[in-house]
């Protein structure tokens, strides 16, 4: 039972999807504002560990690794939300023809479901953005046309089941308009499967934008990506400068897993058989 | 009116060899209370889907007062009740709204159905299976449906609620000359409700 005082499961729940949102904006943010300092070098404290100073240490060309890291995420955050925005996109669109076309452009549309998430992502989005000579544009085509399968597999499927829906039926015959049967039944049905998936495609669209940067074969080197600083400090790992690497890792893994987390909550309060809990 | 079946034959897709109804004919005029009583499996419910306008016969018409009934544009005056009253409720919807989807229900027949003022504002998944009953009942007896079609909408009920629902329907259909299908497999309801008794 409510206590009085006490927040119940849906409150709470808002507000750690406020706090994590928040957080994600504020690091954007700054990572925006600090893009110059993080480029910047001074000779007169390269090498420097952890200090108060600077927190997460300096590297061999004296920049600020938390300005840098902050700069990386950032770009990783913004890079991830046109992405999923993209994907997420595509997904409904091609979800949704799928569902209302008929049976061949179904079979199509699956077919080329199936392709893609056939191909392991990593390689595809190599290949993607290699094809689309690297760089930003590169890295969003790559992550962007490789990550809408699922989603609009699941969208296909809940638009197909909608179609079928007996009381989707039964309100055509009592006169309901195809408008107001798409604004009544289907949207608030569809809506919550769509959001929820379009966060959860954030996490994997950051892993894999910074897999390969990483790789190489993604952002170029002079940009303060987190993929690039992994990078470079895996050949100063040996050297004992283990700062280097450890703080962006761990932020960048914190960042993917508030994003998780953030559509897990989301899932919880919009989907129709936990929202009432 | 007069709502007709003309030797429709009708199959699920890809099961063509085993036709669910093979030349079938079926009329029902306002005022009569037609029974149909068969074995599970034999196209009952898909017979009232037919006759409602939601599936199409393969060969065959459905006619009413000579018109193909999936014509009726608005409002259509074949309603069906179905079995299973919580598939037919949107589990997102406020009862009181999908009470409403045809406009606003006679104040009159809701009493009749003793749906209560509070049941408005729930969610289906809180209400049990005769109650949401109630609602497609009320719902489907809008001021434009000439024909009813029951199929099995009393088998989850209790007997009194039964009683107290067919008793209702049956007044309210003399009341408008609705005509009307039952399907059940209660021979005693059959009797005592229908003027006449079908085979398939």
């Amino acid at each position: 039972m409510k206590t009085a005082g006490r927040m119940n499961r849906r409150q709470s729940t808002l507000i750690f999807l406020v706090c994590a949102a928040g957080v994600l904006a504020v690091v954007m943010i700054m990572g925006i504002a600090l893009e110059d300092a993080a480029l910047e070098t001074d000779f007169s404290r390269t090498n420097l560990a952890p200090c108060p100073e600077y927190l997460f240490g300096t590297d061999w060309m004296g920049r600020d690794m938390f300005v840098r890291t902050l700069a990386g995420l950032s770009l990783s955050i913004r890079i991830g939300i046109l992405t999923a925005a993209v994907s997420a996109v595509m997904a409904l669109l091609l979800g949704t023809a799928a569902a209302m076309l008929g049976s061949r452009a179904d079979a199509v549309i699956s077919w080329v479901i199936d392709l893609v998430m056939g191909i392991p992502h990593i390689l595809l989005v190599m290949l993607i953005s290699i094809a689309c000579g690297r760089g930003f544009a590169g890295v969003v085509a790559g992550v962007s046309l490789s990550h809408w399968p699922s989603l609009a597999r699941v969208i296909r499927g809940e638009v197909l089941q909608l179609k079928q829906a007996p009381y989707i039926l039964a309100a055509e015959k009592l006169g309901a308009s195809r408008i107001a049967n798409v604004r009544r039944h289907m949207i608030p049905h569809l809506l919550p499967q769509f959001l929820t998936g379009t966060i959860l495609l954030f996490p994997h669209a950051i892993l894999h934008e910074a897999s390969v940067t990483f790789l190489g074969f993604g952002l170029s080197s002079e940009q303060p990506a987190i993929g690039v600083i992994l990078s470079e400090s895996m050949q100063y790992l040996t050297t004992g400068r283990w700062w280097l690497a450890l703080f962006p890792g761990l932020c960048l893994v914190a960042v993917v897993i508030l994003f998780a987390l953030l559509g897990e909550r989301a899932r919880m309060l919009l989907d129709p058989s936990s929202v009432h809990e | 009116m007069i709502l007709e079946a003309k030797s429709i034959t009708f199959y699920y897709r890809g099961r063509k060899k085993s036709p669910v109804l093979n030349n079938y004919s079926i009329s029902i005029r306002s005022g009569e209370r037609v029974g149909l009583k068969a074995p599970s499996g034999r196209g009952k419910t898909t017979l009232c889907r037919l006759l409602a306008g939601y599936e199409k016969p393969q060969s065959g018409k459905i006619l009413l007062d000579g018109k193909p009934v999936t014509a009726y544009r608005g409002v259509c005056p074949v309603q069906m009740v179905w079995q299973h009253p919580e598939t037919v409720v949107d589990p997102l919807l406020r009862l009181g709204e999908t009470l409403a989807e045809a406009g606003p229900v006679d104040e009159r027949i809701r009493g009749a159905l003793h749906i209560e003022e509070g049941w408005l504002s729930r969610f289906p998944a809180e209400l049990s299976g005769g109650e949401l009953q109630r609602f497609c009942l009320a719902r489907a007896l809008h001021p434009e449906t000439k024909f009813l079609l029951c199929d099995e909408i009393s088998a989850m009920l209790d007997l009194v609620t039964q009683a107290q629902i067919w008793k209702f329907l049956l007044e309210e259909a003399e009341k408008r000359g609705m005509g009307m299908l039952v399907v059940s497999h209660s021979d005693g309801l059959l009797e005592k409700v229908c003027t006449r008794i079908a085979a398939i």
